[in-house]
């Protein structure tokens, strides 16, 4: 299988300060969902938005489908850790705006049956104000399908819901990913989230951030939370964590 | 049947302090003759001066004049007001060549221009809908720049992940999300419009409220003038009731503690 996702050495820092990734080197192949884990302000989020363009100077490269990245594009969609949906516009509109060009102006077709995959049919009319987390999350999902694109990078998007309503949209997007051919990178500080999902884990270091560990998880879906096998990866991941957040960290100085 | 009550509501407790006052008047003119007559005439007097006034068509005839002007005056500094406040707003470069002159500009009183209109557009309607047009264009303008600064960067990046062009963010991002500062300059602006209307016609002009306004000082009329000042009041306070209107309409989206209801 050829490689959807390519990075290579990418590094980046932010104006004179210290580099925040270093050398990443990563495959991502089609079809695949990738979850990529660290130590928190390890620079997770910060890859994720080159991967999307959205970063465009940094050190390396990104190719997607063997194209260079030098911006977003339309094959690639992106989900925020925040919903962002425009607060003018209802659930259906703000789905539309997802469409592209032609779709926009011709029928709007498949927005409806977006709507339902999301389970939000019915809520059409709604305004972002009158939606819980869970509900805006899943409009900024059908949004980002809208655009059709072969390639979903989400950043932390769970990561301010409840337990329940988590696990609710992890299926969703479960469901979702089997009936396509979507590659998916998730950043995540959730270790079980990465590993229910995820066909790899990539474990970065502390700043500035490296490819640590890249972690299989060979378990055949759909999964049990409860499985052993991912009990004992839970138990590999944790310590593949403990070790990558105690790596190069300098020593503390206290200036009073 | 709660939404009537609730505006039911609000209306009394709006026209509360006007009642108050119309009977502080009409006790202190007509039953203490606190005033005397010219310095303040007593409400019923100036039903009578508006009933003369009508007798031969006058009052419509300076309402309609200054209405006229308003609407001609507000409309075209408010549309070159969201014109450029938008295209300034876009482009810093361009706030770098417009913005000093214009805020220079902004600090000349309004009626250090009327002698200049005057000597350029003549005393016809010109100089008066122009002068008006300058009142109202500045907080168009000032509004709506920083309504477009102020839009969330967030917002922002969700346009450049759909890949919109130019044209598309500006009209489904930046204008929708300044909408709010949009509409706040168009009140203030139309407050402004009715302000130099006033000063337009205490200058050479023959009819609207601001010549009424003059005219019952020249004649020793304080009636004309209240009648005049009333309608003004009366006007400025519906203009700007139908712009909130128009205002809810286009703003229900918004979360914010005004919308709460």
């Amino acid at each position: 299988m050829s490689a959807e996702i390519e990075v290579k050495s990418v590094g980046k820092r932010f104006g004179g300060g210290p580099p925040v990734l270093a050398e990443i080197d990563l495959e991502v192949r089609a079809g695949e969902i990738v979850s990529v884990v660290g130590p928190s302000g390890c620079g997770k989020s910060t890859l994720l938005r080159i991967l999307a363009g959205l970063d465009r100077k940094h050190e390396g490269q990104v190719l997607v489908r063997g194209r260079a990245v030098d911006g977003p594009t339309r094959t690639v969609g992106f989900m925020f850790q925040e919903p962002r949906l425009l607060p003018w516009l209802s659930v259906e509109r703000n789905v539309v705006f997802g469409l592209d060009r032609e779709h926009k102006n011709h029928g709007r077709n498949g927005v409806a049956e977006l709507l339902a995959k999301v389970q939000l049919d019915g809520s059409e009319k709604l305004f972002p104000r009158e939606l819980s987390g869970g509900m805006m999350q899943r409009t900024a999902l059908a949004r980002a399908l809208a655009a059709k694109p072969a390639v979903l990078l989400l950043d932390e998007p769970f990561s301010a819901l409840d337990a329940f309503t988590r696990m609710h949209l992890q299926e969703l997007v479960l469901g979702l990913w089997e009936r396509s051919q979507l590659t998916m990178v998730l950043v995540t500080h959730e270790i079980d989230e990465a590993l229910y999902l995820s066909d790899r884990v990539v474990v970065l270091s502390e700043r500035p951030a490296q490819v640590a560990e890249v972690i299989p998880v060979p378990i055949a879906r759909p999964r049990d939370r409860r499985e052993p096998a991912l009990l004992a990866l839970r138990g590999h991941l944790l310590e593949k964590l403990r070790l990558a957040g105690r790596k190069p960290s300098p020593p503390i100085e206290y200036e009073i | 049947m709660r939404d009537l009550r609730s505006s039911l509501v609000r209306l009394l407790l709006g026209i509360l302090l006007p009642a108050l006052l119309l009977a502080a008047w009409w006790w202190s003119s007509d039953v203490a003759h606190y005033f005397t007559e010219n310095q303040l005439p007593p409400p019923e007097r100036l039903l009578s001066a508006l009933r003369e006034l009508n007798r031969q068509g006058d009052y419509s005839r300076h309402l309609l004049a200054s209405l006229r002007r308003v609407a001609l005056g507000f409309g075209a500094g408010a549309g070159i007001g969201l014109v450029l406040g938008t295209l300034v707003g876009l482009s810093r470069t361009l706030e770098h060549i417009v913005d000093p002159t214009l805020q220079g500009l902004r600090s000349v009183p309004s009626l250090a221009w009327v002698p200049f209109l005057l000597l350029w557009l003549g005393i016809d309607e010109g100089p008066k809908i122009t002068l008006i047009a300058i009142g109202a264009f500045f907080p168009v303008y000032i509004n709506l720049v920083s309504g477009i600064r102020q839009v969330d960067r967030k917002l922002v990046e969700v346009g450049e992940i759909f890949v919109l062009n130019t044209r598309e963010r500006v009209v489904e991002i930046f204008l929708p999300a300044a909408m709010p500062y949009a509409i706040t300059g168009l009140r203030i602006g139309l407050g402004q419009a009715w302000l130099f209307l006033v000063a337009a016609e205490l200058i050479a002009s023959t009819r609207g409220l601001g010549f009424l306004l003059i005219d019952g000082q020249n004649n020793l009329r304080p009636d004309l003038m209240l009648v005049s000042i009333l309608t003004l009041a009366l006007l400025g306070k519906s203009a700007d009731s139908l712009l909130r209107l128009v205002e809810s309409k286009l703003l229900g989206w918004s979360d914010t503690f005004g919308e709460r209801r």
